[in-house]
This record gives C-alpha cells, sequence and structure tokens, in this order.
C-alpha cells in the first residue's frame, strides 16, 4: 500500500497548490480520524495494530480527495469512521470489505450531511481563493444550455485549477500518480484503461449525436472524478475483480454508470455511486470468470467459503 | 400439540418473565420482529408506542390462547392464534386512532402489521399453547419488556444521532449537524446491526467471564 501513497503524492500536491487551507484541513482530519479509527477496531478487535499495512492511511486520503474543500470538520471525521468501522472493519478487516471503504465513508456523510456535501457546497461565495467562488465545472455544465463546449475551460480542468472536491481537479497529476501505481503494478492497468475508454466512448457517442452539449469527450475525460476514480478509487485491490477478465467488465460497468449518472442522474458525478454499485457485483463477476486451469475440461468449482472467489 | 402436556412441563413464570428480556431477547437473540423494529424505531415516541401496542397484543393473545389451549387442534393452531391476535390488534389501532390521531396517522401500516409480527405468534406457539396462564402472562411480560428496551435503545441512536432530541426533547448541543442518514432506513439497519453485535460482543464477554470464574472455582 505505500505504493498507493506515493502514487497519491502528485494529487496531494496539485490539491495542496490548488485550494490551499481548504485541502490542508480535509486530509489531515481524514488522514487522522481513519488512523485513529483504525487503532480503536484493531484494539477492539483484539488483533495485532494494522497501521503498518498503511491502508488506513490511503483510505483517509482518498476520502479526504473525494470531499469538497468547503466541508466541516466533522464530515470528514464522521466519513473516516463510517470508512473504517462500516466499510472495513465491520467486514472483518483488510481484504475481507466488499465495498470500497473510502467510498463508503463518502456516502455515509453524503446521506448524512447532504448539504455539506451536494453541488452548492462546493461554492465558497466571499472566500479569498478565486477557485472556490465559483461553480464546479460539471455543475455548471448541467444548468448551461445547448452553448457548446466552452475550449477554454479544458486546460485548467486538465491542470486541476478548477472548483471540485479537494483530490479530483487535476487529471495530471492523477494520471502521473495513477501511471507510476500501474507501472509498479500496486494498481491493474485493464480498470483505468476499461473506464477511460467506455467513459470516451459513451462521452464520444454524445458528441456524435448532440454536438451542441457543453461537455466534449475531453471535458468528460478531464473533469469531474474521472481520472482520480479511475486509477485511485475503482482499483482497490480488495473490492475488484480478481481475473483480468473481470477487470475489463468491472472497469467499463463503472466507466458506462459514471456517464449515466452524469447525464442522467440529480448528482453532476457519480463515481461514488458508480464505484460502489460495480463492487456490489464483483463477487459475481469472479465468479462468472473463473479461469480454466491448464489442462482441465471445466472451470475450477467455486468454493463456498471464499464468497464465490476463485 | 400439546394438550396432553403437563403444568409442570416448560420453564417457570418467573424465568419466563428473565429469559425473555435480554437471555431471548425477541431482536437481539431471537431476531423476531425486525419489520417493525426498524421501520418506527427513528424516533423514541413512535418507537415506545409501538412497543405499547405489542405489549398489550402480546399479553391478550398470550393470556387467551393459554386459557383455550385445552381446545386447540394441532392442524388449526396458527389459525386460531393468528384470529386471536387479529382481535387484539385491532383493538390496539383503534384505541391508536382514537386518542392518539397523529401517533397513528405516523405509524401508519405497522399497528395492522402487528398481527404478522412473528413475537407474537412465536410466544403463543411456544409458550401460551403449552403452559399455565400465569406462566404465558410472565412470558409475554419478559417478551415485552425486551422488546420494548430493544425499540429504546434502537430509537436512542437513531433519534439522537438523527435529530438530535430524545422523546422530542433537545439533548444534543445547537450546533449538532443532524446525521440525516440515521433517520432513513439505511440508518435502521446500521444501528441495529452494530447494537446487535455489541449484543453479541457483551454476551460473549459475560460468557467467557462466567466460564473462567467457573474454572477458577473449581482449581480454588
Amino acid at each position: 500500500m505505500i505504493d498507493v501513497l506515493i502514487g497519491l503524492a502528485p494529487v496531494l500536491v496539485a490539491a495542496v497548490a490548488v485550494f490551499r487551507w481548504y485541502a490542508l484541513k480535509q486530509i489531515v482530519v481524514c488522514l487522522a480520524c481513519c488512523l485513529l479509527a483504525e487503532a480503536i477496531f484493531s484494539a477492539m478487535r483484539r488483533r495485532a495494530m494494522s497501521l503498518g499495512d498503511f491502508s488506513a492511511a490511503v483510505t483517509g486520503m482518498i476520502l479526504a480527495f473525494s470531499l469538497p474543500p468547503s466541508a466541516p470538520w466533522y464530515v470528514g471525521a464522521v466519513g473516516s469512521f463510517a470508512a473504517i468501522g462500516l466499510g472495513k472493519c465491520a467486514f472483518g478487516g483488510l481484504g475481507q470489505n466488499i465495498f470500497n471503504p473510502a467510498m463508503v465513508g463518502r456516502a455515509f456523510v453524503m446521506i448524512c450531511f447532504a448539504s455539506a456535501m451536494g453541488a452548492s457546497a462546493y461554492v465558497i461565495p466571499g472566500a479569498s481563493l478565486d477557485v472556490v467562488t465559483q461553480a464546479t465545472p460539471l455543475t455548471a455544465a448541467k444548468s448551461a444550455g445547448g452553448a457548446g463546449p466552452d475550449w477554454s475551460m479544458l486546460w485548467p480542468l486538465f491542470v486541476g485549477n478548477v472548483n471540485g472536491s479537494v483530490g479530483e481537479t487535476s487529471a495530471l497529476a492523477c494520471l502521473l500518480g495513477g501511471l507510476y501505481l500501474c507501472f509498479r503494478r500496486a494498481a491493474k492497468w485493464e480498470i483505468p484503461l476499461a473506464m477511460l475508454a467506455t467513459v470516451a466512448t459513451v462521452a464520444g457517442l454524445g458528441d456524435w449525436l448532440g454536438p451542441r452539449h457543453p461537455l466534449s469527450v475531453l471535458h468528460h475525460l478531464t473533469g469531474g472524478a474521472v481520472m482520480l476514480g479511475a486509477f485511485f478509487i475503482a482499483t482497490d485491490p480488495v473490492s475488484s475483480p480478481l481475473t483480468s477478465g473481470g477487470r475489463w467488465f468491472f472497469g467499463a460497468g463503472v466507466g458506462a454508470l459514471v456517464m449515466l449518472m452524469r447525464a442522467y442522474s440529480g448528482y453532476p458525478e457519480g463515481v461514488m455511486f458508480s464505484v460502489l454499485l460495480m463492487n456490489a457485483l464483483t463477487p459475481l463477476i469472479n465468479r462468472a470468470t473463473i479461469p480454466r486451469p491448464l489442462g482441465g475440461s471445466h472451470r475450477a468449482i467455486p468454493s463456498q467459503t471464499t464468497n464465490g472467489a476463485p | 400439540m400439546s394438550k396432553h402436556i403437563g403444568q409442570g412441563d416448560g420453564p417457570a413464570p418467573l424465568e419466563r418473565l428473565i429469559n425473555g428480556i435480554l437471555p431471548e431477547n425477541p431482536v437481539y437473540r431471537q431476531i423476531l420482529g425486525i419489520c417493525p423494529t426498524l421501520a418506527v424505531s427513528n424516533s423514541m415516541e413512535s418507537a415506545m408506542t409501538m412497543a405499547g401496542a405489542v405489549a398489550f397484543v402480546l399479553l391478550g393473545s398470550n393470556l387467551v390462547v393459554s386459557l383455550i389451549r385445552g381446545l386447540l387442534k394441532p392442524h388449526l393452531r396458527i389459525l386460531v392464534f393468528t384470529l386471536t391476535i387479529a382481535t387484539f390488534v385491532t383493538i390496539a389501532d383503534r384505541f391508536l386512532a382514537a386518542y392518539m390521531h397523529e401517533m397513528s396517522r405516523k405509524l401508519g401500516p405497522y399497528v395492522p402489521l402487528i398481527i404478522v409480527n412473528c413475537i407474537i405468534i412465536a410466544r403463543c406457539e411456544v409458550c401460551a399453547a403449552k403452559q399455565s396462564v400465569f406462566t404465558a402472562a410472565a412470558d409475554a411480560i419478559g417478551q415485552s419488556l425486551g422488546f420494548a428496551l430493544a425499540m429504546a435503545t434502537i430509537a436512542t441512536v437513531r433519534e439522537l444521532l438523527g435529530f438530535g432530541t430524545w422523546f422530542g426533547l433537545a439533548v444534543m448541543p445547537k450546533a449538532w449537524p443532524a446525521w440525516v442518514v440515521m433517520i432513513l432506513p439505511p440508518g435502521a439497519f446500521l444501528a441495529l446491526g452494530l447494537l446487535m453485535g455489541a449484543v453479541n460482543w457483551i454476551a460473549a464477554a459475560w460468557a467467557a467471564k462466567s466460564a473462567g470464574g467457573g474454572e477458577e472455582a473449581k482449581k480454588a
């Protein structure tokens, strides 16, 4: 998991560069609360202290990166305890959880504190930082009519100088850290590739059918949490499928659901719900893609005790 | 069935009463009556009204079933239980509608649904159809207290976190951010699951303690 932390470093730098104290506050709160929660829950379960595997630190970082910069401190704190407690320890600890813990935490606070997490929470009127005084690009695009894509937005979206969740704005930083992860094989390359390809395909179809939409393919790829989600959230090794074919299907499913939610749901972005939904399908995907043993005539029979995983 | 079973069989009245509260708690240990537990436990007021209604129906039907246990035919007993329960549920439902109209509207279909509450059918089957009126009454009281305890604990957690109040009185500080999820159905599942885990944890700790204590006593 230390590789994931190294991969998250560029995202951290971008987040602090864009949001300054807002980003630092979320990261410190989430990191501290996640580590504290992990320590408390491993003490309660009388297990060896599991802080050394860095999984709690990774969860804390990803949770912080997915929060709005303006979120009050208790959002991060409650989200961290929900992520570690409900998302991971309730299932039996690292390796047993069926959902991505950070996204469980975010979903919990999203429903708990809707006013601190919704689209309007991203805008802080009168803040000294210019970025956070405007609506996020995806929210703005939801309300903009058929004005066509705004090509001047593309460069800020790529480097990250726009409003959004703390760590999602810079596609460049996510790409750098994500490629490092794939290169180190800490993340499986099939998931981000399948997810980005699906987003591009669906967005491309949309471009072709309705060229006046404010978001083009490139806007969809660089905006919102697609890059962060593709490289850091969907690739969680515990809650994503085990086989190569399964990972292609998983990534494509996340990408398709993201585009579905961006286009038709009330939310401007849908990476969290997409990842959680596909996490729920992971045991089924694993069961459907059990590899055939070399020389074997049929697929290995799934054992009931391993949740369908081969 | 059991009309030939004599008076002396089965646990004694006091044992029935105590068992119902914690050792055989209907929600935490038997996992019965989960539907009303999840549905109306987002405030203490509705939870306690539901617990009261269930207590009335349980006591009434346990008494009646115990009184007529000599007449029960094995293949018709569930039908008789259901009819008895339905009678008392109708009384409870009409009473709530007449005297606690707001609460009756708030509880909605969950009062009529007490008819199919498994706690009551289970108690008729397990205790009232086999044991004396006195034991059946003690059993009903114990199980009702157990159900009320479970409802109270879940509703306390949900109302405190979700509204910052308890029985409608502000408890939490003014700045308390309401945890909306705890009022919604997911909050019911989370609160029930976590509290059930806590109860099991405490029970396991007690069991280990008493087992350890017994061994130490033997050594001494």
